[in-house]
């Protein structure tokens, strides 16, 4: 069976990209839970997060951690562009129109991506990359562990926001019941549209914590966003509990998933997990039946 | 009747195609067309009669693909019999998606997400064993004979793939007026009031998915007849499932003709932008995303749609008159 000495560094690998798959849900989370909307173009979005990380690196000399100020207003601004100009004006109302328009949005950021940069892997360096810190026995390299501080820290952050502030009362009570919220003088468009900026600024924040640790190339995205959507179901759609605690699990999951069965089918383990939980739990393992 | 002649009269008009001409590039157009429009019929069975929206369509594409060439290259199976067994496998693999889906009510963005993470699974399973030759591949060897399902020429295949699109035809004519046709378009409209109404919902979709994961499996195995070659990402990948929905999206929805029109325009856009951008990777599927979204937030009815809007404008400026 397998030695604690190679499961237990596992683990510790698996919490730290579960912790930047927990951002990344948690955006996606936010925008269904506020919109009802299933955000398709979600993995597009962090790609492009990913290439603005890589050449501010590339052209400007920044560090991918000094990037975040940049980033994540960068991809607020971009987030709410998009509901208020395009998808709040295709939805007409409907569900399946929404879906379709993402998905459109995400078929045009690849390609756009693929004809801009072509279809090269690109990573880049910095003098932190190869360096590993010693947790308890196991080395674990430094950009992971920054990864796993800087999105729990994000995550509280955008907890407090939701939690406590006017906005984000604004965005819950548009969750739960957006013509009240509308009659009550909230400008539920404008919630809207800060909202899917909110998540994806967590895909800003995300893409700086991943960089400097892995690569972008313009379908890097694909591979994630059914990791989030497989979080998001597991823990509940619009939960953010849920979603960390999902993002944490589905990492483990990966990485001791992977140590068994083999880098490809070690996959399989989080479809399964998907479609069961799809399928026998649809509100998740912590939500309550809608 | 008058649509039933209109199939007739369409069909028999494209098969005089390959006697009016011989470029090579005209009539690899038209097939190129005709088997985008047979995808799109598939998804048109579940997506636009149905209601149920499938962004993983690729799951019954590629396991028709496989079917056929496995069958040919592993067991050496006559491509003539193997094409059968490839519809019924994409008819199973749709009645087991089914089955689960529909059992436990996923609607919408569920299926949606459910039908995507099946062709994800079934993506990464052909990824990794040798029976479907994992990454690799699998080559179907070349035997240029009618009797072993290729053709010398490109007239062979465009009626191939033509009889197909019939075949597709005729189903979507059989579902607008046959009994179980109003029944799938009840559970569309109105899931409920359907089931009120003492339709059963299950088998009615469950039936759906199977025929659109048999026509679907047709177009894997043409595609496997045609190129003689595929891979895992050619048979699971995302670009088929979008191919798949585009053409009914843009021709228009639940009707007969939408599929045809949708990929028709599709080819056609892509040839121009080919024209001015020239053959570079990424310009073609962006315009696709382009018209995707021009078309739900302008024209949700489809091209179609606009035809049937002009047509009841015009019939009330008779009766105003």
């Amino acid at each position: 069976m397998l030695e604690l000495s190679i499961l237990y560094p596992s683990i510790l690998n698996g919490l730290t990209t579960g912790a930047v798959y927990a951002l990344i849900a948690l955006g996606l989370t936010l925008i269904y839970g506020v919109l009802h909307i299933i955000n398709f173009a979600h993995g597009a979005a962090l790609m492009v997060a990913l290439y603005g990380v890589y050449f501010l690196h590339q052209r400007a000399g920044i560090d991918p951690y000094l990037a975040l100020p940049i980033m994540v207003p960068a991809m607020f601004a971009f987030g709410y562009a998009l509901q208020r100009f395009v998808i709040g004006r295709a939805s007409h109302g409907k569900d399946e129109n929404i879906l379709l328009v993402t998905l459109g949005i995400s078929i045009i950021l690849e390609n756009l991506a693929l004809y801009a940069f072509k279809s090269d892997t690109r990573n880049i360096d910095t003098p932190y990359t190869l360096s590993t810190v010693d947790i308890g026995g196991a080395l674990i390299s430094v950009p992971k562990v920054a990864a796993f501080g800087g999105a729990l820290a994000t995550a509280a952050i955008l907890l407090l926001v939701i939690g406590r502030t006017d906005l984000g009362r604004a965005i819950r009570a548009c969750a739960k019941e957006r013509q009240g919220a509308r009659l009550v003088g909230i400008d539920v468009e404008h919630v809207f549209a800060m909202s899917f900026g909110i998540g994806l600024a967590c895909l800003g924040a995300a893409a700086c914590f991943l960089l400097p640790a892995y690569y972008v190339n313009p379908t890097v995205g694909s591979g994630f966003v059914l990791i989030a959507f497989t979080i998001v179901v597991l823990g509940g759609m619009g939960s953010f509990a849920g979603a960390l605690a999902g993002g944490l699990l589905i990492g483990v999951v990966e990485s001791v998933g992977g140590l068994w069965l083999g880098e490809s089918l070690g996959q399989i383990g989080i479809f399964v997990i998907f479609i069961a939980v799809l399928l026998f739990r649809p509100q998740g393992l912590f939500g309550a039946r809608a | 009747m008058k649509e039933l002649a209109g199939i007739f009269v369409f069909c028999a008009l494209v098969a005089l195609a390959p006697l009016l001409t011989s470029s090579g590039s005209m009539l690899n157009l038209i097939i190129m067309t005709l088997y985008a429009a047979l995808l799109g019929q598939a998804w048109n069975i579940l997506g636009g009669f149905g209601g149920q929206f499938s962004f993983g369509h690729a799951v019954f594409f590629g396991s028709g693909a496989y079917a056929m060439a496995v069958l040919q290259v592993k067991f050496g199976w006559n491509a003539w019999a193997a094409l059968p067994v490839a519809l019924a496998l994409g008819s199973a693999v749709g009645a087991f998606i089914g089955a689960l889906s529909f059992r436990y009510g996923l609607k919408g963005s569920y299926f949606a997400l459910v039908t995507l993470a099946f062709a994800e699974v079934f993506r990464i399973l052909s990824n990794t064993f040798d029976f479907t030759g994992a990454g690799v591949g699998l080559m179907v060897p070349l035997k240029e004979s009618a009797a072993d399902l290729q053709f010398t020429g490109k007239a062979g295949y465009l009626y191939l793939i033509l009889a197909f699109v019939l075949a597709g035809l005729l189903l979507t004519w059989w579902l607008k007026r046959s009994r179980y046709g109003a029944w799938l378009q009840a559970v569309r409209d109105n899931e409920d009031s359907a089931a009120a109404l003492g339709v059963n919902v299950f088998r009615v979709k469950l039936a759906a998915i199977m025929m659109s994961g048999a026509l679907m499996a047709a177009g894997g195995a043409f595609y496997v007849q045609l190129f003689h070659y595929i891979d895992p990402h050619l048979a699971y990948g995302p670009a088929v499932s979008v191919e798949a929905l585009l053409g009914p999206i843009i021709g228009g929805m639940g009707t007969l003709w939408g599929p045809l029109l949708g990929a028709a325009v599709l080819h056609g856009l892509g040839e121009f932008t080919r024209g001015v951008m020239g053959d570079v990777p990424g310009v073609n599927l962006m315009a696709y995303g382009v018209v995707l979204i021009l078309m739900v937030t302008f024209l949700p009815q489809g091209i179609i749609g606009l035809f049937r809007r002009k047509a009841r404008d015009d019939k009330k400026g008779d009766s105003g008159a």
